[in-house]
């Protein structure tokens, strides 16, 4: 094996390493220190790790296309607030009052299309004036905010489907309505960003903007369709979450932006765009709630649990570079 | 002949546009409410804008040097709950230097890893923001922080006191102004901060030590959340855990509309004033006229994008962008 396939292969293999390492701790550490006697690796921990993951981790999916493509979405915590809300209210709507339980999907492509409307509302922003997406996701995130807190006040909305909390809380050949939803969104976007076009040219305009543009690519429909998808993605996590809970507040979703980014910074995906793999960002995402739920079984505080993922997270960029320091001699300047 | 004038409007336009958008909101508030342009009123603003401000100016630094800092929000509820701590067990006499120690430990900490180790400073500050939180949230055993005996303490001089009939909070942000602003844009350390940011190899090759501005720069940046800390935890005498939770995007709003930019380089304080006041009066006035308080939000999104826009419109001479 050569010298770069190598430091690929590692890199590729961190995040399960350290998965795999994160099992081996908190069930060797759970057997000394840990309060119920029940395994750390009991099947139905595990079944619940993966649901609890499924809302960062949806989000997580569209996160790592718009970063491989170069630009950055701190909005997603209040796209996810707006469609919940969407969700819930609509289906509360006189309009919909015949329809019975068809409120529900009605409800939910209201809610998607929310997701993907605003998500394309920042697309278009960035493509049209320039601005930085840093700037205009940040300055979409107050926005969308506020449209939030506009909706219904400083109230919370609520309304519980029991058709919809049975589909939610139903398990299918042993796996929840959630995880599901998160494997399949994995899957689609890996299949969209490995074996379609616009999938190839993200990763082309995320690499070099300017050798994108001179082979004939067009940058701004591919960040727009980007935008889109990750608008669309935080609708679908929020479907996903509130068909079961029920109830959104309108601080809800808040700081999601920063667990998402945490999870595919985590997975190995650059800042600067060209290179990620939504496999390491599924990787990244089940490390973090992996450490969540380890850190409760051995009894840590759950205070302790931010301090040692915003600890890991600086560790892995420090690795991440003495890794790469070799090759690439801009990282020194 | 036409054509100069206006050509000559858009560049005044452009380098002054934020001052003419204050300009704007400060009549048409006036016009909506006479109470606006009251003095007090116009105090009180002020001294609300304080905390957000004083944070701003020690971002404005590390924003011009070429970098991010996104861990100020956690980091002021870190020190507003240990100076409250301390205030308690040491008396405020030395719990104020001590927080400022302990305040001034994680920027050098920050600015370690972004200056002399050289890692991206968003997601350190990222990893900062959700480390310091969980800091906190062990130092507190995740209670809320309260000052005992709060009607017989001087602490409370620096969020509640006046001098000379202006309040303690506007004096520190003033007098912490001028003193940044002189030493941005009077002194050799200013220069190198801006050549840092705006060309960091060509820095480096003309002798600045980029490394120690860097760390400098978030050392300043810690010492400008800590005063931010004293003044909340002095205005409250009781703090919850979470107090500046998302002020580190406000602050990046503020600093954004002043005119910085992301990418390092450019960028006052006397901007960064304005971009604080900008915000204030905005919630302000929308309140005045009888909004409710969040739809300052959606109003400075507006803003934040129209400014920007603007501003880069006049730079590269063309109202739409050039991306295919």
């Amino acid at each position: 094996m050569q010298a770069g396939s190598l430091s690929t292969f590692l890199k590729r293999g961190a995040i399960w390493g350290f998965i795999v390492l994160e099992l081996i701790f908190f069930s060797v550490a759970g057997e000394f220190m840990s309060l119920s006697d029940k395994a750390f690796m009991d099947v139905d921990n595990m079944l619940l790790l993966f649901k609890q993951s499924a809302p960062i981790g949806i989000i997580a999916m569209g996160m790592t296309i718009v970063m491989i493509n170069g630009n950055i979405d701190l909005s997603v915590g209040a796209i996810y607030a707006i469609c919940a809300i969407i969700l819930l209210d609509s289906m509360t709507w006189p309009i919909f009052a015949g329809l019975g339980d068809w409120a529900i999907p009605v409800a939910w492509l209201l809610a998607l299309g929310a997701g993907v409307g605003l998500g394309a509302l920042n697309g278009l922003i960035v493509w049209k004036t320039g601005v930085d997406a840093f700037i205009v996701t940040l300055g979409a995130m107050l926005g969308y905010r506020g449209l939030v807190f506009m909706y219904n006040g400083e109230q919370p909305t609520s309304h519980l489907n029991w058709t919809l909390v049975d589909f939610a809380e139903a398990q299918v050949l042993g796996l929840h309505t959630a995880t599901w939803f998160l494997l399949a969104v994995t899957a689609a976007i890996w299949f969209l960003m490995n074996k379609t076009v616009h999938g190839r040219n993200a990763y082309a305009i995320g690499d070099n903007r300017e050798a994108a543009v001179n082979a004939g690519i067009r940058v701004g429909p591919h960040m727009m369709i980007n935008f889109m998808i990750i608008g669309f993605l935080a609708a679908l996590s929020a479907v996903v979450f509130y068909s079961e809970s029920g109830s959104v507040n309108p601080n809800d979703g808040e700081l999601y932006e920063l667990w998402v980014i945490t999870a595919v910074v985590l997975g190995g995906t650059k800042l600067t765009g060209g290179s990620g793999s939504i496999i390491s960002t599924l990787g990244g995402v089940l490390a973090i709630q992996l450490l969540r739920k380890g850190l409760a079984h051995i009894g840590a505080d759950t205070e302790t649990v931010n301090l040692v993922i915003g600890l890991i997270l600086i560790a892995v960029l420090f690795l991440d570079r003495q890794l790469n320091i070799k090759g690439k001699e801009e990282l020194k300047v | 002949m036409s054509g100069v004038n206006k050509a000559q409007i858009g560049g005044f336009l452009a380098r002054q546009g934020i001052l003419v958008a204050f300009v704007v909101f400060m009549v048409g508030f006036t016009l909506a409410n006479q109470r606006f342009l009251d003095p007090d009123n116009i105090m009180g603003v002020m001294r609300s804008s304080a905390i957000l401000g004083v944070m701003a100016l020690g971002v404005t630094f590390v924003v011009i040097s070429g970098n991010l800092d996104l861990s100020v929000g956690s980091m002021m509820s870190f020190s507003t709950i240990v100076v409250l701590d301390l205030h308690d067990k040491l008396g405020p006499a030395l719990a104020i230097p001590a927080m400022f120690a302990m305040t001034l430990c994680l920027g050098a900490f920050i600015g370690f890893l972004v200056g002399y180790l050289k890692l991206n400073s968003l997601i350190v500050t990222l990893g900062m923001l959700s480390a310091i939180h969980g800091l906190t949230l062990t130092y507190s055993g995740g209670q809320n922080m309260d000052i005992a005996d709060k009607e017989g303490t001087w602490f409370s001089v620096f969020g509640q006191g006046e001098a000379l009939g202006i309040p303690v909070p506007i004096l520190i942000f003033v007098g912490l102004a001028a003193l940044l602003g002189v030493t941005l844009g009077k002194t050799p350390f200013g220069r190198k901060v801006y050549a840092v940011g705006g060309n960091g190899t060509a820095a480096t090759f003309s002798g600045i030590r980029r490394a120690r501005v860097v760390f400098i720069c978030y050392l300043m940046s810690s010492f400008c959340v800590a005063t931010a800390g004293l003044i909340q935890a002095s205005r409250s005498l009781g703090s919850q855990n979470t107090v500046g939770q998302g002020l580190e995007l406000e602050v990046l709003a503020a600093i954004i509309l002043g005119g910085a930019s992301l990418l390092g380089g450019s960028g006052t304080i006397f901007k960064t004033v304005i971009g604080v006041l900008i915000l204030g009066f905005i919630q302000n006035g929308l309140l005045l006229v009888g909004l409710q308080f969040y739809v300052q939000y959606v109003v400075t999104w507006v803003i934040i994008i129209l400014a920007v826009w603007l501003d880069i419109a006049a730079k590269r001479g063309k109202l739409w962008s050039p991306i295919a």
